[in-house]
């Protein structure tokens, strides 16, 4: 494997570099500032994963910030994953934001372009987007690899981040999907975390499509995945989340079982998704998205044979 | 060119109900072209006006008048002598009129009688859409000619993100995703690789963000 080597001290890296498969989650900060929050999802999920993902107000609601949260989490002895958005923050803050974030240790960065903010709860405010997702990559990956700003100031220590980006294989048109993964690889992105898969099928002809053009080779791809609670969720994500791809078959699988067993249901089939996963060419992790219940991933982690979670220098 | 819509008539009723001289000045420019501030809209207006004063038992004037241009000063200048004769204009002009008129005649109150919307196009009858924020540093070039600023919600270099669906962007389904476009256009135009290549971040220093702008061309005097 050929990842560029950019010099970071991230676990996620050397878990990556190690050969295992690698297992993140998330971890949405409070609508409010009690910090505390932010520690007991950690302390739920902590154990179970190589690293922490912390959303940037994400869906454009305002919330605990990502860096502010990430600090707390470092400081417990996990290892989060700082999320940056574009929409909110200019070059000039989004750079002085990775140096305070390095400055603390944080080692692992997820750069997006994010939602817009007619999705949250500030539909009136102004964007900013003065970068996308893939200058944001390219942007981090000079600091580190140049230590250099955008601006050309050389830096007497740069920032050492492990960078990663999103991808949508269900997005429209497919088509599109493999050029603009290999663009934000070309622009410096090291590993991929993946929209929530519940169309398996049209999953596996992506990652073919990626093994194809050899890009499983420059980029560790994590498949993302998102339990569904009942099948109430489970219509939501399919009518009214953009770049959401829920097929029939999970609706059905859903309806088939009372409403009680239905959560169970969910976590069940989240399980068999890993199992069907690890057997999928290019796939070499698992991002666990379990939003606002953060308390199954444990059970998900444990089900899917990757507990525990291997040591790594 | 720049589309305008009409201003709602009780917000621009609430700024002139106190005052006995009204002159509304249309717009030959753009604004005719959009339909929403030439002289048959001037005329439109004063109309709702004199009928709103009729009805509130006032003896208020109402006249209307449109220039060839309000954004350029001789023509302004010519109405002089007509906006001596009232208390305040309501310009139907963009934004940029509105302002040229204030600037020209001080100490004369002057309204906006429409929205300043964007620079677009006529879709057809009645619709226009926007193409251009004038940016100052034109990128159509390497974009199939299809500007991903006007018409990207994100303004996003190297979209699309991952809500479009059907061709549409996330935020409506009414709004044509830009990047699909763009990638359409460059497929048809045999230059995808412009696709892969990460776009650099932009210099907006020429959009707005750079302050009020100004452009100065030389003038050969012959």
């Amino acid at each position: 494997m050929s990842i560029e080597n950019g010099n970071s001290p991230s676990k996620l890296k050397k878990i990556f570099e190690a050969g295992h498969f690698a297992v993140t989650s998330e971890c949405g900060p409070p609508r409010s500032s009690d910090g505390h929050e932010v520690e007991e999802k950690a302390h739920l999920i902590g154990d179970y994963v190589d690293a922490i993902n912390v959303t940037d107000n994400q869906t454009a609601v305002v919330r605990l910030c990502s860096l502010a949260s990430c600090i707390r989490i470092k400081q417990m002895g996990y290892e989060p994953i700082l999320q940056m958005v574009t929409r909110d923050r200019n070059r000039i803050g989004m750079q002085a934001d990775i140096l305070g974030a390095a400055s603390f240790g944080i080692d692992t960065m997820l750069c997006l372009t994010g939602d817009h903010q007619s999705f949250g709860d500030h539909p009136t405010a102004a964007n900013v987007f003065d970068l996308d997702s893939t200058q944001l990559i390219a942007t981090v990956k000079q600091m580190r690899d140049e230590k250099k700003l955008l601006s050309g100031f050389e830096m007497k220590v740069g920032p050492q981040m492990f960078i990663g980006a999103a991808a949508n294989p269900f997005a429209d048109p497919f088509e599109i999907r493999v050029s603009r993964l290999a663009k934000k690889v070309a622009a410096g992105a090291q590993f991929i975390q993946t929209q929530c898969i519940y169309n398996m099928e049209k999953f596996k002809l992506w990652m073919k499509l990626i093994v194809d053009r050899g890009l499983h080779e420059k980029v560790y791809i994590m498949a993302g995945l998102t339990p569904m609670k009942s099948l109430g969720m489970a219509k939501y994500m399919k009518n009214r989340v953009p770049g959401m791809d829920v097929p029939d078959s999970v609706i059905n699988r859903l309806a088939g079982v009372p409403k009680e067993k239905q959560a169970e249901e969910g976590i069940k089939m989240c399980i068999e998704q890993i199992q069907e996963l690890k057997e999928v060419e290019g796939v070499r992790g698992f991002h666990i998205m379990a939003i606002e219940w953060e308390q199954k991933v444990p059970e998900i982690v444990k089900g899917g044979g990757l507990y525990p979670r291997p040591k790594v220098d | 060119m720049i589309i305008a819509k009409p201003k709602p008539i009780d917000e621009i009723i609430n700024e002139v109900k106190d005052l006995d001289k009204i002159l509304v000045a249309g717009c030959d420019g753009c604004v005719t072209v959009c339909e929403a501030g030439g002289m048959k809209e001037a005329q439109i207006l004063g109309s709702a006006l004199r009928m709103y004063f009729r009805q509130a038992g006032k003896d208020t004037k109402v006249d209307e008048i449109s220039l060839t241009r309000q954004c350029d000063r001789p023509y302004l200048e010519q109405a002089a002598d007509k906006v001596k004769e009232y208390d305040a204009v309501v310009s139907l002009a963009c934004g940029a009129g509105v302002q040229f008129l204030a600037e020209t005649f001080n100490g004369k109150p002057i309204f906006p009688g429409v929205n300043t919307c964007f620079i677009g196009v006529t879709e057809q009858k009645g619709e226009w859409t926007e193409r251009c924020q004038a940016c100052g540093d034109c990128i159509l070039a390497s974009t199939g000619g299809i500007c991903p600023i006007a018409r990207c919600s994100k303004r996003m270099s190297n979209g699309p993100c991952g809500g479009s669906s059907n061709g549409n962007c996330e935020i409506s389904k009414d709004t044509a995703c830009g990047w699909h476009l763009i990638y359409e256009r460059l497929k048809e135009l045999g230059q995808l690789d412009r696709f892969e290549r990460p776009n650099e971040p932009k210099n907006w220093s020429t959009s707005r963000d750079g302050g009020p702008r100004k452009v100065i061309k030389e003038v050969s005097h012959q």
